[in-house]
């Protein structure tokens, strides 16, 4: 220590309880997790993949939680793109109405969101009693424990973290770029498709990573909204340690549920930095 | 066509906001349901639905728990958190951008990932005790939200105004005090916040380490919603929502809401 300067001491020192605490409860438990999914009964052991890859039920489970977030993940970028422009224009009362209708709903618990759903979805919910209502219906569907219930409720939970990393890239875009686009003589669509995309693609970049990879760890959404028919990666890793105690299986499932979350930020980080999506 | 681009986004975040607040209104509505199955209250309001909150099984000790491992997680995780930006922002410190990385990367976890690497751990070296077990698995929720937003804070934060205090007749300890702290209060704040309601809120990390004695609030609603759902939960539900709003008024005095929306990404 004695070659240290006083600054880089004094780093150390500051980083040193975070350096060991992300260690010891983060980095450590996941190497360990990673190994008890490579354990059989006696010794190393691909059993517990083989039984997640091998058979079509776990097959169907991790194509239901890739199906959920690709549908969530498209839906929430059709709302909050063109919602993002309208939010980064407004002045005033209507922006702090806007942007405090996103961050409520971001700061309220899921469970109560989900709960709120189930509410409202169900036969005599409102939902269906505005359908009856509006004549669109003449008896109630069923809407609760469907996969439209669950997109809904996912696309309900997760909408802010499309809206938010678009919004702040449109609130920062110089407004003069369109307009010098026009002057330059391209066209409304053309200028919207070779300045406004490009400008705004690490925002779009961002938030389709983020939407993905929380929507396919979401628990407690398909828990309330579906359940038990539509098995997920979460609920079997979740099923594996609360009820069967299959610690080496639920390791495997949580492997692959993590790989796939790490996959979408790490490809998604990479495309943000390429040439094109540059600022 | 350029308005009709602009109404057409008008309309759709008007419609996005009133989609996404739809559900908290419910359960306010919900909570003052006068019958049982959650009508909304078309024939009058009733408040029977909080006075059944005291009763229902094990509510009072839940609350109490996420509040106390939601305080005491966000409380270490600010101390720790803000130090370690403070190394990884001023340079001094070798592969800083990695070290910063490596703080924020568990807010990539799933959640339930998270929970049962912790669980396993937890077995393997025989630490057995639910409470403090549950207070250090909260300390990796709260420390990336504290890291992520401390750091962002800092890397805005200039340094030289330290010097230039110093050089205008502050001591260190002034120049931190009135210099240094005013600037990076507002983060603070945000970093305090968001740790707060991630721990608070937390289920899928909780649920792998908790026993029969140890329920966070999120653990014992899923079981209630379960069990039975009737207009008592809206009614937890809606207390839960006024106290999220009381939280981000405070926040919205003292910062302002443009501010959270640009750090919370």
């Amino acid at each position: 220590m004695a070659g240290l300067t006083r600054e880089r001491r004094t780093a150390y020192l500051l980083g040193l309880p975070a350096a060991l605490i992300t260690a010891a409860l983060f980095l450590v438990p996941l190497a360990l997790l990673f190994a008890v999914s490579f354990t059989g009964a006696d010794g190393f052991s691909l059993s517990a993949y083989a039984r997640l890859f091998g058979s079509e039920h776990y097959l169907w489970v991790i194509g239901n939680s890739l199906q959920l977030a690709l549908i969530t993940t498209l839906v929430t970028l059709v709302i909050a793109y063109p919602a993002s422009f309208a939010i980064a224009r407004a002045k005033g009362v209507w922006r702090s109405l806007l942007l405090g209708s996103l961050l409520l709903p971001l700061a309220a618990s899921v469970i109560v969101k989900a709960f709120a759903w189930t509410i409202l979805l169900r036969s005599t919910g409102i939902v269906n009693n505005t359908l009856i209502a509006l004549g669109l219906i003449h008896e109630p569907i069923r809407m609760i424990f469907t996969e439209t219930a669950l997109v809904i409720g996912a696309v309900n939970v997760f909408l802010p973290f499309m809206i938010l990393p678009i919004f702040a890239v449109v609130a920062q875009m110089d407004e003069r770029l369109t307009e010098a686009a026009a002057t330059l003589g391209a066209g409304p669509v053309a200028a919207f498709w070779r300045v406004t995309v490009p400008v705004t693609l690490p925002g779009v970049i961002a938030g389709i990573a983020l939407v993905f990879s929380l929507t396919v760890s979401a628990y407690v959404v398909p828990t309330l909204l579906i359940g038990e028919r539509y098995p997920t990666l979460p609920s079997t890793i979740a099923k594996a340690y609360l009820l069967t105690n299959e610690g080496s299986f639920g390791a495997a499932a949580g492997v692959v549920l993590l790989t796939i979350a790490l996959a979408v930020v790490i490809v998604s980080s990479r495309l943000g930095k390429a040439p094109g999506a540059a600022r | 066509m350029k308005t009709a681009a602009l109404i057409l986004s008008a309309v759709l975040a008007v419609a996005a906001c009133v989609f996404l607040l739809a559900p908290l209104v419910v359960v306010v509505l919900a909570s003052f349901s006068p019958t049982p199955v959650f009508d909304l209250p078309t024939t009058g309001a009733s408040l029977r639905w909080y006075g059944r909150i005291a009763n229902l099984e094990g509510f009072w000790p839940a609350l109490g728990l996420s509040i106390e491992v939601a305080a005491v997680s966000t409380a270490l995780a600010l101390v720790v958190g803000t130090l370690a930006a403070i190394a990884a922002v001023r340079g001094a410190l070798p592969y800083a951008d990695a070290f910063a990385a490596l703080l924020v990367s568990p807010l990539m976890m799933p959640g339930l990932v998270l929970g049962i690497a912790l669980l396993q751990y937890f077995r393997a070296v025989g630490f057995d005790a639910p409470l403090a077990g549950l207070l250090v698995a909260h300390l990796i929720v709260t420390l990336p939200y504290v890291a992520r937003t401390m750091i962002a804070g800092l890397s805005r934060f200039d340094f030289t105004l330290i010097d230039a205090a110093l050089t205008l007749g502050c001591t260190w300890r002034q120049a931190i005090f009135k210099v240094m702290v005013p600037a990076l209060a507002p983060s603070f704040l945000i970093a305090g916040l968001f740790a707060f309601l991630a721990s608070f809120d937390n289920y899928p990390v909780s649920i792998f380490l908790t026993d029969v004695r140890t329920k966070t609030l999120p653990i014992k609603m899923l079981q209630y919603i379960e069990e039975a759902p009737d207009p008592t939960i809206a009614a937890v539900s809606s207390l839960i929502l006024l106290g999220t709003i009381v939280l981000l008024i405070i926040a919205d005095r003292a910062v302002g809401l443009s501010r959270m929306a640009g750090t919370s990404d």
